[in-house]
């Protein structure tokens, strides 16, 4: 049972059909019908095959494809600084020097940032809809609201945080006399983690929404209130789902450009601290691309995009581990 | 059935005579192709579709960045490219014969936002040292010195740069550069460069975006942004000691001196007397011999008219839009460079 739920826990799609679910908790093997053996519907039979084929590994080639165009163009960069480009600090256009760590650190720094403010949000939001209000015209009307929000465009965010986020922090720096600056690493990790809470909250309501109400009952039976039940049986139950949610969160946070660039204060520097301005690699890529003269520059950018790549493979490799680790205890 | 017959044939003709007219029509009239700079681009738009509506030639110019025009130049994938700055030596090895035509100047204002919007005066060596990050209270001393009659907040300059490639942070680094040594061997001059300090903002929207919410902020912009918002404007000490205020005539006047043959000149801190110190040209660059790809003789025919028309009576619309127009000596030069555009080895212009 709990295998099953994690087969198909939807790490890859944000609204998951209700059907499926059911499916899911009800055992899917018994309600498959048999395919027929001959006749015509081979011919289609097979014809549907090549097409799932085709697709499956059209996928595959592509996304090899983008690796080995992003390395092809970033090679001029790579033979030059070698690994020194992962660890330099240095990112000098007319010297032609190029370091990628401020923006590696920016990155990772705003990205987990957000997951952090985000999660109690969004584990809160699932709870609400998935335990506590799952049926019911406020509840679709708030799981519609919520999923509204992932679909609103980046830039409207990145004008609502500079617009109203940003004064925010400005007025709370002033009163702890803090450079005033308002955007910086605080300002883009909490634009970010409203943006993400949309995922990781409609995902985790899948899955609370999942947890078989025998379990539940057996515990309410057993004298049990409801947030001991919500404690020692939903959230443990569904925690490899939610932590799935959390991934494709983070994912999305790594790769955010607009809202980021215009809050984060574009400031080229190491900093470990939320208040200073400081920049991404998605950021960056996006400003300086267009007027990069020079092949090294531009290879170097490339090559930024490249690391970018790499770093959301490794962050959703250790996701799955985690995910696997978690349903198997 | 006669009837229906010469009815059709009528309308066969009628067609077939649009189909000839409409052919002969886009044989006659050309299309240029161009691309690049984003800060002529307002400009460019209106003198491309005046020249259109005059002479029935299409001019698609598509705004994608300095760079970017001077690449698809390179690749032979556009008529003409456009740019802030002049291409360098190394840039320009890269390819057969590249020309520069100055087509008007810009200028970058120092803007700020202290407290009652005072006019200030500033010096090259204060502007250089604010952007260093040495001089950083709006009190300070030196900046007390040049304007005795304000009262000066005691307040942190917050600096505010530009974060993308930009043709405008070309023209104020190069200033500094030209201003400051210790700001030429530390920092240098670029589209993006390595900045002391500061926060960076993404065009010139971001920048004044930025400038006007952080009070005490300083940033630069281009002369025609600030005037279109009434930005404060700090009027700057020239190389030949007079305090200059920006606007589209002292613009103009830096490009009253010398300028070389091939026009590839940075006017920043210029000598002349009324020259406003932050100003440079935007160019447009084309291949001085025009027989590549598969181009014939009218098309180039064509781009060359066009060019002489932009540096002649395209130059009234320049001040409508707040760009400044180029100063005679300017129009000279672009004149003869002008005459030097061959195909197979003629002159093209008539």
């Amino acid at each position: 049972m709990n295998a099953a739920l994690t087969q198909n826990s939807p790490v890859h799609d944000t609204v998951v059909e209700e059907a499926d679910a059911r499916a899911v908790v009800e055992g899917r093997s018994s309600s498959q019908p048999e395919p027929p053996a001959r006749g015509r519907f081979e011919t289609g039979e097979s014809v549907f095959r090549t097409i799932l084929w085709a697709s499956a590994i059209g996928m595959v080639v592509l996304l090899g494809g983008i690796l080995l165009t992003l390395i092809i163009q970033s090679f001029p960069a790579i033979k030059e600084f070698g690994l020194a480009f992962v660890y330099s600090t240095n990112w000098d256009p007319v010297a032609g020097e190029f370091g990628a760590l401020p923006f590696l650190a920016g990155t990772l720094i705003t990205s987990f940032l957000a997951i952090i403010i985000s999660t109690p949000f969004s584990l809160a939001i699932s709870l609400f809809l998935g335990e506590y209000f799952r049926e019911g015209f406020l509840s679709s009307f708030m799981r519609s609201m919520i999923e509204l929000l992932a679909g609103i465009p980046s830039v409207i965010y990145g004008f609502w945080a500079l617009f109203y986020l940003v004064p925010l922090i400005r007025s709370f720096q002033m009163q702890f006399n803090i450079p005033p600056y308002g955007v910086g690493i605080l300002a883009a990790s909490a634009i970010l983690a409203v943006m993400i809470i949309p995922y990781s909250a409609s995902i985790a309501r899948e899955v609370i929404s999942m947890v078989p109400w025998g379990l539940k009952e057996a515990a309410y039976s057993l004298g049990s209130t409801r947030f001991e039940v919500v404690k020692k049986i939903v959230i443990p139950y569904a925690r490899s789902g939610i932590f799935a949610g959390m991934i494709l969160a983070l994912g999305r946070a790594l790769g955010e450009t607009m809202a980021v660039t215009m809050v984060i204060g574009n400031r080229n520097r190491l900093t470990f601290d939320i208040f200073s301005p400081a920049n991404t690699m998605a950021s960056v890529i996006a400003n300086e691309f267009t007027e990069a003269t020079g092949d090294l520059y531009l290879a170097s950018l490339i090559e930024i995009g490249l690391l970018l790549f790499v770093v959301s493979m490794i962050t959703n490799i250790i996701g799955k581990e985690v995910i696997k680790r978690l349903s198997r205890n | 059935m006669t009837n229906r017959f010469r009815g059709s044939s009528f309308i066969s003709a009628v067609l077939a005579a649009s189909f000839i007219f409409t052919g002969l029509a886009h044989g006659a009239k050309d299309e240029l192709l161009g691309a690049g700079a984003t800060f002529p681009y307002p400009l460019y738009s209106k003198m491309f579709d005046v020249y259109h509506k005059k002479t029935g030639v299409e001019i698609n110019y598509q705004s994608i960045g300095s760079g970017g025009g001077i690449r698809q130049l390179q690749n032979q994938t556009v008529d003409f490219g456009a740019t802030d700055a002049f291409m360098n030596e190394e840039e320009l090895k890269k390819s057969s014969e590249i020309l520069h035509i100055p087509t008007c100047l810009g200028a970058v204002v120092i803007t700020y936002n202290i407290p009652g919007s005072p006019q200030l005066r500033m010096s090259s060596d204060v502007v250089a040292d604010i952007y260093l990050g040495k001089i950083n209270t709006w009190n300070d001393p030196r900046i007390q010195k040049l304007n005795p009659d304000t009262k000066l907040p005691k307040m942190k300059i917050v600096l505010v740069h530009r974060s993308d490639g930009s043709g405008t942070t070309f023209i104020f680094t190069d200033y500094l550069s030209k201003v400051s040594e210790n700001w030429k061997s530390k920092v240098g001059r670029g589209k993006s460069v390595k900045w002391p300090t500061g926060l960076g903002a993404k065009g010139n929207e971001g920048v004044s975006g930025l400038v006007k919410q952080l009070p005490g902020s300083i940033g630069y912009c281009e002369l025609a942004y600030t005037i279109q918002n009434k930005m404060p404007r700090a009027v700057l000490k020239n190389a030949a000691g007079n305090f200059v205020e920006p606007t589209l005539e002292s613009t103009s006047n830096a490009a009253a001196g010398k300028i070389p043959p091939d026009t590839r000149v940075s006017l920043t801190n210029t000598d002349a007397e009324q020259g406003y110190p932050i100003a440079g040209f935007t160019w447009i660059i084309l291949y001085r011999e025009q027989n590549y790809g598969s181009r014939n003789k009218e098309h180039a025919q064509t781009l060359v008219d066009m060019l002489w028309w932009m540096t002649h009576e395209g130059q009234k619309f320049t001040k409508p839009l707040d760009y400044a127009p180029l100063p005679q000596p300017a129009v000279d030069a672009a004149e003869s460079i002008l005459k030097d555009v061959t195909y197979n080895g003629k002159t093209v212009l008539k």
